[in-house]
Parts: structure tokens; sequence; C-alpha cells
């Protein structure tokens, strides 16, 4: 995992994310989850070239479930785009990044 | 750059087609799709892959097929092709707005789960609705969960969700399951399963927020409708081969596959292989799918020699 995606949990998940000046993006995932592992890179490779525009992390919805039930996930991975504290958007399944990066572009 | 051979698709036949037309210092380039890895990425344990006694878990199957392939020289990039063009020489396939050329190509697009058709459903795919319980029951923990169809991959996904639901109900079109009867009665045993026959689901109602909260049925006989409370729904009707591209390019069967030569992987153009689901609605194993690729990558090779 790249140091440019921080770990987000049901701890620090107001301060990164709802208090975060940036918009924020939040990969939802689990170990267990095949299409989490395939998607894994890409966030990584995001994160790198977003740095400064947009904050990248990951949430382990095992360890975190109460956040990811607090968002309605229902199926992983799905990425939530966090603008001032509010869903902008989101995205679920495993997508090529050419499709995230464009959602991400019509938010930020 | 103009390639020997691209491989459309990433399964066991994707990249054992890569795996051997690398070892053959092809070069293959592999454009791995929507699903890199392919059906077995949603899945658990794989128990009959010869060569893992133990059992080996289906992602964890799909990453060694894949550092196999690399290790011999595969290129592998997730991207999903959206057009091709078999109609002049060299072959052209595009992902969006690039296009990338080949003297031949490996189609190993697989197959996907099929779905209902209905608008409600598409629209809350991911937010109640499901094509895969082992990637989304974990988020139905105490909740009640419909499993729609009637076949093995119901009554294993029907048990799997039980140990995460309260209660699962299994809709069925029919009377009775075409599942085999070994995978019916652990069903039948399982106190959390129940089934409603002679039935289908007419819409899905719910919203992204909230997710699923109930379903309309009707029943086949009397065409009767109920409301039927539940907070998710999973499908499990079978699959259907991922044929989209080649519509109008290449021969299909009845049933939708891509058709190749008896005793080869050929289509209708010369240059052009088809392995793994989507030409096969008979076998549908991992094995099979496996044994399919190394037979396109030899026919590619032949083909590439000769030309």
């Amino acid at each position: 995992m790249s140091e440019n995606v921080k770990e987000f949990t049901s701890d620090n998940f107001s301060a990164e994310v709802i208090e975060s000046d940036t918009p924020v993006l939040v990969d939802f995932w689990a170990e267990w989850c095949g299409p989490c592992r395939v998607i894994a890179p890409v966030v990584d490779e995001i994160a790198t070239e977003y740095l400064q525009k947009v904050k990248v992390g990951k949430l382990n919805v095992d360890n975190h479930n109460q956040v990811a039930s607090q968002y309605g996930v229902r199926s992983i991975p799905a990425l939530l785009i966090f603008k001032n504290g509010a869903v902008a958007n989101q995205i679920v399944g495993a997508v090529p990044k050419n499709k995230i990066t464009e959602i991400l572009d019509s938010v930020i | 750059m103009n390639r020997k051979v691209i491989i459309i698709g990433s399964g066991p036949a994707g990249l054992t087609a890569a795996l051997y037309t690398a070892r053959a210092n092809l070069n293959p380039l592999v454009l791995e799709g929507n699903q890199p890895g392919g059906q077995l990425t949603i899945t658990t344990d794989v128990e009959n892959y010869p060569g893992f006694p133990e059992g080996i878990m289906g992602p964890e199957l799909m990453e060694k097929f894949r550092t196999q392939a690399i290790r011999f020289g595969a290129e592998c990039h997730f991207k999903h092709v959206t057009k091709v063009d078999f109609n002049a020489r060299p072959f052209k396939v595009w992902v969006g707005d690039d296009m990338f050329t080949s003297d031949s190509i490996i189609i190993s697009t697989g197959a996907s789960a099929k779905m209902l058709g209905l608008e409600s459903e598409k629209e809350l795919m991911g937010y109640g609705v499901s094509a895969c319980a082992t990637c989304d029951g974990f988020f139905f923990k105490d909740k009640k969960v419909l499993i729609v169809g009637g076949g093995d991959s119901a009554m294993e996904e029907a048990n799997y969700l039980t140990k995460f639901a309260s209660e699962v109900k299994i809709v069925h079109r029919r009377d009775e399951f075409r599942a085999s009867k070994i995978m019916i009665d652990r069903v039948m045993n399982n106190d959390k399963i129940s089934v409603i026959w002679n039935s289908s689901i007419k819409e899905i109602l719910g919203s992204k927020e909230k997710g699923v909260h109930a379903v309309i049925l009707e029943d086949s006989q009397s065409k009767n409708t109920i409301e039927e409370n539940c907070d998710g729904v999973f499908m499990a009707i079978g699959h259907k081969p991922n044929t989209d591209l080649f519509v109008d390019i290449l021969d299909f069967d009845s049933a939708g596959y891509l058709i190749t030569t008896k005793g080869s992987t050929a289509t209708n153009i010369e240059g052009v292989y088809a392995c793994g689901d989507v030409q096969d609605h008979v076998y549908r194993q991992a094995v099979t799918a496996a044994g399919s690729g190394c037979m396109s990558a030899i026919d590619a090779e032949r083909y590439l020699e000769n030309n």
C-alpha cells in the first residue's frame, strides 16, 4: 500500500474524512473480497496522482462495520467520495481507473 | 506498437493463454476487462482445481495465474475493451479512444451472472441487490434476504448466506429445483432456509439511500402478486457469455456462445481464437477453461508461424 493511502477507522473517520478541507476518497474493503484486491493498486495510483488535491484512504469493513453501515454500504469494493463532510458520489464494484478518475474529476 | 497476440479477458482461460504465449516469446498483451481474474475472484474455496489438495481461495488462485503469466513476460492491464474490428489485418481493439493492433486475438471474455432485467434491479445493484453472495453476504448480518434461482449456485449461495442472514428465502419460478441432490438436501436441512415455489420477482422496492425493503412476487400460475419484505435480493439464475463486442462479427450458437471449430479454438475468422466460458456452455470449469486457454495459445502460435 502506498504511503499516500491513509487508513481510516471508526475513531479517526470524523476528523480525517468528515472534517477534511480537501475532498476524500474512501475505499471500503475487506480481506475476503476478491474485487477489492483488484482495485487496491488503482486506488494506490490515484492517491499518488491526486496528492494535495484529494485525500485517499481505506476503511476495513470487518473492523469498522459501523461506518460502513452508517453510509449504507452493502457491497464492496465501494468507493465513496466525500466533499465538505457529505457523500458527493459513489462507485460500487471494481471499475477501471478512468471511470473512477472521471467521477472524481466531476466532483472535485 | 503492433502486437503478435492480444488476449481479451483474464480468467483461467485468458491467463493460461497468456502464460503459454508468453513462454513462446509472443509478448502477449492481456486486456483484463472489468473483472480481472474473472468469475473465480468472486468465489471462496475452490476445491476442484487439481494440484491444490487442501483447496485454494478463488482470488488467490487467480493471483497465482497472473503472477505466473507475468513471470514469463505477459503484460496485464486492467482495461476493458470497448470495440473491436476484425475485418482488416492487423486486427484492431479499442479501449475507449486508445487503439491497439495485433496479428492474432484470443477471446476469453467469459460469462457474467444473468439478471432479471428489471429497472429497479439495475438501480439497486450494490444497494441491496447483488449477484455475489460471497462478496456481499457480510452486509446482511441478522437480516432477511431472498435468493432467486433453482440451480446449484442458488443452493450454494443460500447456504452461504445463512452464515450471516437470520432468514433466507429461495424464490423459484418452478415447483422443483434443477440443482443436484446433494445441494438440495443441504438446503432442505437448513433451518434458516425456506422456499417460495412457483414465483418470480416483478419489482424490487427500495432506494439507494435506504437499500431494499421488499419485493413484489408474482405467482406463476394464478398471476396473483404479493409483497414480501426483505433487506436484500441475491441473483443466482445462471450465466450468460460476454459476447456483446462480437455481435455481427463472429458466429454464435443458439444459446449465444461463440462457436469454435471442433477440436480447436478457431472462430470463423482466421487468427481469432476463443477459449473458456465464452465458448463453452457445457463444462464451465476453471480447469476446462485453462485447458482451452492453452489450446488457444497453441492455435495462435501455429497461425503466426504460418502467416
